[in-house]
C-alpha cells in the first residue's frame, strides 16, 4: 500500500510557470509612489517627476501620482535573439571591409560565405555535415532512449531506483571525454565508439532531470489518485509521468547541447571525416575560412536543435502558458 | 488505513469505535466512536491541531503510515474534497472531473456536474484558467461524477474569499439536496458548520467533545437568531467566552 512519493520535491510544476510571462504588471502602487514629500509644497525636490496632471482633488492626499510602471521587462521585441548576433556580425563585416582584421587570421564574412559555396558545390561540406549529423543523430537518439528508460525504471520502481541510480550518479561523476581512450580501445576508433560517447552525454542529463521529477511527484497529487481509485498504471500514465514532463524537457535541452559538445570534441581528435575533420585539416593548411565554416554550421545546428526542443516543448507543455487573469 | 484498524462490516454509513491515532507517542485521536446515518450533513469543529483533518483522513483510508487502532466502516463510494482544488494542471477541466473513470457515460455524467456547479462552457478550459472559486467548484464537480454514498471535505472554502465562500454554502447545500450523501465537513468556520450543518461535532483532545443536532430548516440565514444560541454553545464548547472575542 506504500505509495512511492518521496516527498522532498513538491510542486516543481508550477514553479517556473511564471517565467514564461513577459508581459504582467502589477505593483504596489505605493511601492512606487508613497515617498513625495509635503504634498501641497511647492515641489523642490524630484524635479524630474512631472507633476502629472491626474493630480485632481481626489489624489490630492495621496500626493503626485505617477503611472504605475510594471516591473517585468515588458514585451519581448520580435526576433530580439538574432540582435545581438548580427551586430556582431555587422561590426565583423565593417572592421574587415575598413582593413582594420588580419585576413589571416580572421577573413572577411565574404570571404567565409564563399568558401562555405565552394565547398557546398564541390561535395565535401555534404558529406562532412552528413556524416556528422548521422553521428549526433545516432549518439542522441540512443542517450535519449537510455536516459528515458532508466529514468522511468528507476524513478518508478524501488528496485530499479536501488540498481540504477547509484550508478548512473558514478557515471556522471566521471568526465565522460575521459572515457575517449578506455572507449577507442574497446571499440576501436570508428563510429560506434563515437556514437558511444555522445550517448553517453546524452543519457546523464536526460536521466538525472527524468528521475528527480518523477521522483518529486507533488504527494498532494498522490493522495487525489488514491481518493480517485486510479489504478498504479494509471496513476503513471496520467499523473507521474505528466508531472515530469516539465523536468524532462529540461534535460532534454541539456542532452542537445551536450550532443553537439560531445561531437565537436570527438570530430576534432578522433575523426577521419566529418565537420570536425574538416577543420582539423584546415588548421594544417593555415584556411581559417574554412574553420569558421565548419564553426558557423556547428552554431546552427545547435541553434535549430534548440529551437526545435522549445517548440515541442512550448505545444506539449501548452498547459503551462495559460495563466490565471 | 492505519495497520491494526479492524473493518467493520456494514459499510451503509460511517461508523467509529475507540478510532485511535497517535504521531510519535502524541495521541490525537483517543478513541473516537461515532456514527453518521446515511445522508446526513455532519460538520466538524476544532481548534487547529485537534485531529479534525487526521480523523477525516482516517476516513478516506489515507493514514497508511499513521500509527492507530479502532474499528471503523465507510460505504464503498466515498469522495473527498480538499482545502485546494487539486486540479491536476495538465488535464482539462473536464478531464480532471473524468479522472479515474472512463466511457462515454462517464463523460456525459461529468459535463453534466460541470453544468450542476455552473462550469458549463468550462469543460475545455486549463484548470489554470479558473478562479479560486471555479477551482474549487470543479473539485466538487469531480467528488459528484462518482456519486458518492459519503463526501469528505476538509476545508473546503478555506482558502476562497468570503462572499464566494457564501455561494459555495448556498451550492454545496443544493447538491447535498439533490444526491444526499452523507457528508463529513472539516471546517474551523462556526458559522459555516450552524449554515450547513444538520449535525455538528466538536473535536476535542481527541474526543467528541460536543455533539450538537441543529434542528433549524434550510435555507438558513447567518443573521438568524435562533442560530445565536447554537453558536454560542458552539464557541463556549471551542473555549471562546464573550472576553476573547
Ligand atoms: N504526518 C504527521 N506527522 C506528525 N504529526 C502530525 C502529522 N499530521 C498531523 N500531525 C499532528 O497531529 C495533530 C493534528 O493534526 P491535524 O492536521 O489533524 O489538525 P487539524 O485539526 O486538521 O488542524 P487545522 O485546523 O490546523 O487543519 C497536530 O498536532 C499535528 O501536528
Ligand atoms: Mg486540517
Amino acid at each position: 500500500m506504500t505509495t512511492s512519493a518521496s516527498t522532498n520535491t513538491t510542486t516543481s510544476t508550477t514553479a517556473d510557470a511564471t517565467a514564461d510571462t513577459g508581459t504582467s504588471t502589477a505593483t504596489d502602487a505605493t511601492a512606487d509612489t508613497g515617498t513625495s514629500t509635503a504634498t501641497g509644497t511647492t515641489a523642490t525636490t524630484v524635479p524630474a517627476v512631472p507633476v502629472a496632471a491626474t493630480g485632481t482633488v481626489d489624489d490630492a492626499p495621496r500626493g503626485r501620482r505617477r503611472r504605475r510602471r510594471g516591473l517585468a521587462p515588458g514585451k519581448p521585441w520580435p526576433a530580439s535573439r538574432l540582435v545581438g548576433p548580427l551586430l556582431l556580425i555587422a561590426l565583423w563585416a565593417a572592421a574587415s571591409a575598413a582593413g582594420q582584421l588580419d585576413t589571416g587570421a580572421i577573413p572577411a564574412p565574404w570571404t567565409v560565405l564563399e568558401t562555405g559555396v565552394n565547398l557546398w558545390t564541390d561535395g565535401t561540406l555534404p558529406t562532412d555535415v552528413l556524416t556528422s549529423l548521422e553521428r549526433a543523430a545516432y549518439g542522441f537518439a540512443i542517450g535519449l532512449t537510455a536516459g528515458v528508460a532508466l529514468a522511468l525504471a528507476s524513478g518508478l520502481t524501488r528496485t530499479g531506483e536501488a540498481l540504477i541510480d547509484g550508478t548512473v550518479q558514478l557515471n556522471r561523476a566521471i568526465p565522460t571525454l575521459g572515457l575517449i581512450p578506455l572507449f577507442i580501445l574497446w571499440l576501436g576508433i570508428g563510429e560506434t565508439f563515437k556514437i558511444a560517447i555522445i550517448a553517453i552525454v546524452v543519457y546523464i542529463p536526460v536521466y538525472l532531470n527524468t528521475h528527480a521529477a518523477l521522483s518529486g511527484i507533488d504527494h498532494r497529487f498522490v493522495e487525489l489518485a488514491e481518493v480517485q481509485g486510479l489504478s498504479k498504471v494509471r496513476f503513471v500514465r496520467q499523473i507521474v509521468i505528466p508531472g515530469a514532463l516539465p523536468g524532462f524537457f529540461v534535460g532534454l535541452r541539456l542532452g542537445v547541447t551536450g550532443s553537439w559538445l560531445g561531437l565537436v570534441v570527438l570530430e576534432q581528435i578522433n575523426a577521419t571525416s566529418g565537420l570536425g575533420y574538416m577543420m582539423f585539416q584546415a588548421q594544417n593548411y593555415g584556411q581559417s575560412d574554412v574553420i569558421l565554416v565548419g564553426l558557423l554550421i556547428y552554431g546552427v545546428f545547435g541553434l535549430l536543435s534548440d529551437t526545435a526542443v522549445r517548440l515541442i516543448e512550448r505545444r506539449v507543455l501548452s498547459w503551462r502558458r495559460t495563466l490565471s487573469s | 488505513m492505519a495497520p491494526h484498524t479492524e473493518q467493520l462490516t456494514r459499510p451503509a454509513a460511517v461508523r467509529l469505535r475507540g478510532l485511535t491515532r497517535s504521531f510519535e507517542d502524541r495521541t490525537v485521536l483517543d478513541g473516537i466512536d461515532l456514527d453518521i446515518p446515511a445522508g446526513q450533513f455532519v460538520a466538524l469543529l476544532g481548534h487547529s491541531g485537534s485531529g479534525k483533518s487526521t480523523l477525516l483522513r482516517a476516513v478516506a483510508h489515507l493514514d497508511h503510515e499513521v500509527a492507530g487502532s479502532g474499528q471503523l466502516a465507510a460505504p464503498e463510494r466515498v469522495s473527498v474534497v480538499f482545502q485546494d482544488s487539486r486540479l491536476l494542471p495538465w488535464r482539462r477541466v473536464l478531464d480532471n472531473v473524468l479522472l479515474g473513470l472512463d466511457g462515454k457515460e462517464a463523460e456525459h455524467k461529468g459535463r453534466e456536474a460541470l453544468a450542476e456547479v455552473g462550469l458549463k462552457g468550462r469543460e475545455r478550459a486549463w484548470p489554470n484558467e479558473l478562479s479560486g472559486g471555479e477551482a474549487q467548484r470543479a473539485a466538487l464537480a469531480r467528488s459528484l461524477v462518482r456519486e458518492p454514498e459519503l463526501l469528505l471535505a476538509d476545508e473546503p472554502f478555506g482558502a476562497l474569499d468570503a462572499l464566494t465562500r457564501i455561494k459555495m454554502h448556498t451550492l454545496l447545500r443544493e447538491l447535498w439536496e439533490r444526491h444526499r450523501p452523507s457528508v463529513l465537513l472539516v471546517t474551523h468556520d462556526v458559522d459555516e458548520a450552524i449554515v450547513l450543518a444538520d449535525r455538528v461535532l466538536v473535536l476535542d483532545h481527541g474526543r467528541i467533545g460536543l455533539d450538537l443536532t441543529i434542528d433549524r430548516p434550510h435555507p438558513r440565514s447567518y443573521r438568524d437568531p435562533l442560530l445565536g444560541e447554537y453558536r454560542e454553545r458552539l464557541l463556549a464548547a471551542l473555549g471562546v467566552t464573550e472576553d476573547h472575542k
